[in-house]
């Protein structure tokens, strides 16, 4: 009795007939069909990104905004046991003539409050004044807005001048005409409109004001609080050492936030002032928010990549079942199982790479500009499409990878079955 | 003359539900290489059965099949596969050609398979279409070809890559009889040649043609015409 020597065909040749299978299986099956798993390829892989791309946009957002309008890259405030920053002025000089340093701005903060209404007399002794506590802070208002933009903040009458005299801008969640709630945490003043008298008390002095402009952001602190011109504050406050509470750098995109903390620290001045970079500045709820929605990016992305593998087994399982005689042929011809399941993977992975070519050109040329320029208007922060490069081809391999498992299960049920009940459809 | 196939005591039984159908009972057959056979016999008989037996696309129940010195009974399902691809022809009754393959694809994909260089199997492949007189259907998908063209390309494919066998299963019983006849004078052109042919049909006028006739009753051979003609 002879051997049987047959010998199992080389990788490469599995992976040419293969090749061959597979390009012309997608080359010569209808349009429609191609356009069809294209197109739900594309969902699934715009699904993977932008879902979780929103969510931790929407954080971004916020991040961005307090960024831009409240701590810039370095913040620098006053340490707790102290009420303001000492030295500030030599402070200021020092950061300003840090390489990278763009911009500077400084602030006067107290505490204080702000009243309407209350030449009106009240209907019952018990009533109560229409009274906010408050921040009042005070601005150099021209390099105030280079650095935080807060002349672009204004949605209602107009930004401070240096010389305004006796003129504030009030924040609108100071005013209950822009916080649509009731909240004893959050008071809010009624029947206040531009030109307003309003009364401020800070540190027993007290002073009437006009209401000139109204500012409203996506940050609390920006939007719970009343700026006057510094001088003005300086007097109402009886502070004449120029020593400020707040200092915000702005630096250029090329330079290391923490260089310029670090420089900041090795001349001393850390005993002085709490010096943060952005990051370390942000609000907690953001730092929360951030591990919190990161969570559910993650959880999401999970459900839609498990979404998509579904998806997948289940066109090309259907597409294996339908072709499931012409598997039995193609084995009784001797073309080798491994060979026609490569080529269905080979199949899905080019679904998968159409998909993903096509949805990355959608998120960066298309989705991504679009929410940038319309942001999704959340109460918190302007919310945009996060889609970083390395994310995406992260995506793009585990969309791969996924494709490549759900492509080979289905394809290997169906080979695995029995040549001739393939073939007779049995 | 040597033997080519030599089958013991080959039965094959299916299962229906809780009954049992015994379609080949022991049965015992030789084929002498470079002989034309014809399997024939009514419907029910188990000459398709015998045929999957034998052209290894099925596994009888107990029994033995060597093939060309081989026992083949005891091949995995891979080395099945290797085997069909190097040693064996099939001819499918309803043709089985790829529907996404031209003609020519359908034809070279074995040789591919073989490990062929794409030149080598093209040029393989389009011999083998010549010799069935497709040359001018290379480029065609199944569906755009006849009934007849289309066996002639599932015989072309068979013996692209010089099989020790062919095994063809009616092949001539989804052609008009003019088609059939062209199909029957390769096979008898490509026996000439000293191809191992098995055929089943059903037509007696076909099988008479061959050098050996088997008709099979109820899973055994019944009788055994040797055509002395030829």
């Amino acid at each position: 009795m002879k051997k049987n020597n047959q010998k199992t065909k080389s990788w490469p040749i599995i992976f040419k007939v293969a090749f061959f299978l597979a390009f012309r299986q997608v080359k010569r099956s209808s349009i429609w069909t191609n356009v069809l798993i294209i197109f739900i390829m594309t969902l699934t892989f715009l699904n993977l990104v932008i879902v979780s791309g929103i969510l931790v946009g929407l954080i971004e957002g916020a991040v961005t905004a307090v960024k831009n309008h409240y701590i810039g890259d370095v913040f620098i405030s006053n340490l707790k046991q102290k009420s303001f920053i000492e030295k500030s002025q030599d402070l200021i000089k020092v950061a300003e003539n840090l390489p990278g340093v763009e911009a500077l701005t400084y602030r006067y903060i107290e505490s204080g409050t702000i009243e309407s209404e209350y030449k009106q007399g009240k209907e019952r002794p018990t009533d109560r004044d229409e009274s906010v506590g408050t921040s009042i802070a005070g601005i150099n208002p021209e390099i105030e807005d280079r650095v935080s933009g807060l002349a672009s903040l204004v949605v209602e009458g107009e930004y401070l001048d240096e010389d305004d005299y006796d003129q504030v801008l009030v924040g609108a969640m100071l005013l209950k005409k822009y916080l649509d709630f009731e909240s004893p945490n959050f008071p809010t003043l009624a029947n206040v409109e531009i030109g307003s008298r309003v009364r401020i008390t800070v540190n027993g002095n007290t002073r009437e004001v006009t209401v000139k402009g109204i500012t409203k952001s996506k940050v609390d602190e920006i939007d719970r609080r009343v700026f006057f011109v510094d001088k003005q504050l300086k007097g109402l406050i009886g502070r004449d050492d120029y020593n400020v509470d707040e200092i915000v750098l702005r630096i250029s995109p090329k330079t290391n936030p923490i260089a310029i903390k670090s420089a900041l620290i090795a001349n001393g001045f850390d005993k002085y002032a709490r010096i943060q970079t952005q990051e370390e500045a942000e609000p907690k709820f953001i730092k929360d928010m951030k591990k919190t929605f990161a969570l559910l990016g993650n959880i999401i992305s999970s459900i839609g990549l498990a979404v998509a593998a579904i998806t997948i087994f289940i066109v090309i399982f259907i597409n294996a079942i339908t072709r499931r005689k012409f598997i039995g042929i193609l084995k009784g011809i001797g073309i080798e199982p491994r060979a026609i399941e490569i080529a269905y993977i080979l199949q899905s992975l080019f679904y998968a790479f159409i998909g993903s070519t096509l949805g990355t050109f959608l998120v960066f040329a298309v989705l991504k500009p679009y929410f940038l320029a319309h942001p999704i208007n959340f109460p918190f922060s302007d919310g945009i499409l996060v889609a970083t490069v390395d994310g995406t081809i992260i995506r793009i391999a585990v969309l791969a990878i996924a494709t490549l498992i759900a492509g080979y299960i289905p394809a290997r049920i169906v080979v695995k079955q029995n040549t001739l009940d393939a073939i007779l459809g049995r | 003359m040597t033997m080519i196939i030599e089958a013991k005591k080959l039965v094959k039984k299916f299962k229906s539900g809780a009954d049992e159908l015994t379609v080949l009972k022991g049965l015992d057959l030789s084929v002498k290489q470079g002989e034309f056979l014809s399997i024939t016999g009514r419907s029910g008989s188990g000459k398709s059965t015998l045929l999957y037996q034998l052209g290894l696309l099925d596994r009888p129940n107990t029994g033995e099949i060597n093939i060309n010195g081989i026992d083949v009974s005891s091949l995995s399902d891979n080395e099945r596969t290797l085997f069909h691809l190097n040693e064996l022809g099939y001819i499918f009754q309803d043709y089985a050609l790829v529907p996404e393959l031209t003609a020519i694809e359908n034809v070279l994909i074995p040789l591919l398979m073989q490990g062929l260089s794409n030149q080598n199997a093209e040029k393989i492949a389009k011999d083998a279409m010549a010799k069935v007189g497709l040359s001018d259907k290379l480029k065609n998908l199944p569906s755009q070809l006849s009934g007849g063209e289309q066996q002639r390309i599932s015989i072309a494919r068979a013996i692209s890559h010089n099989p020790k066998i062919l095994f063809a299963d009616e092949p001539t019983a989804n052609l008009d009889s003019e088609t059939a006849d062209v199909v029957l004078k390769t096979f008898l052109a490509l026996n000439k040649e000293g191809q191992t042919i098995v055929m089943v049909t059903h037509e007696p006028e076909y099988a008479a043609l061959t050098d050996r006739v088997l008709t099979l009753q109820d899973g055994i051979i019944a009788r055994e015409e040797i055509n002395l003609k030829k």
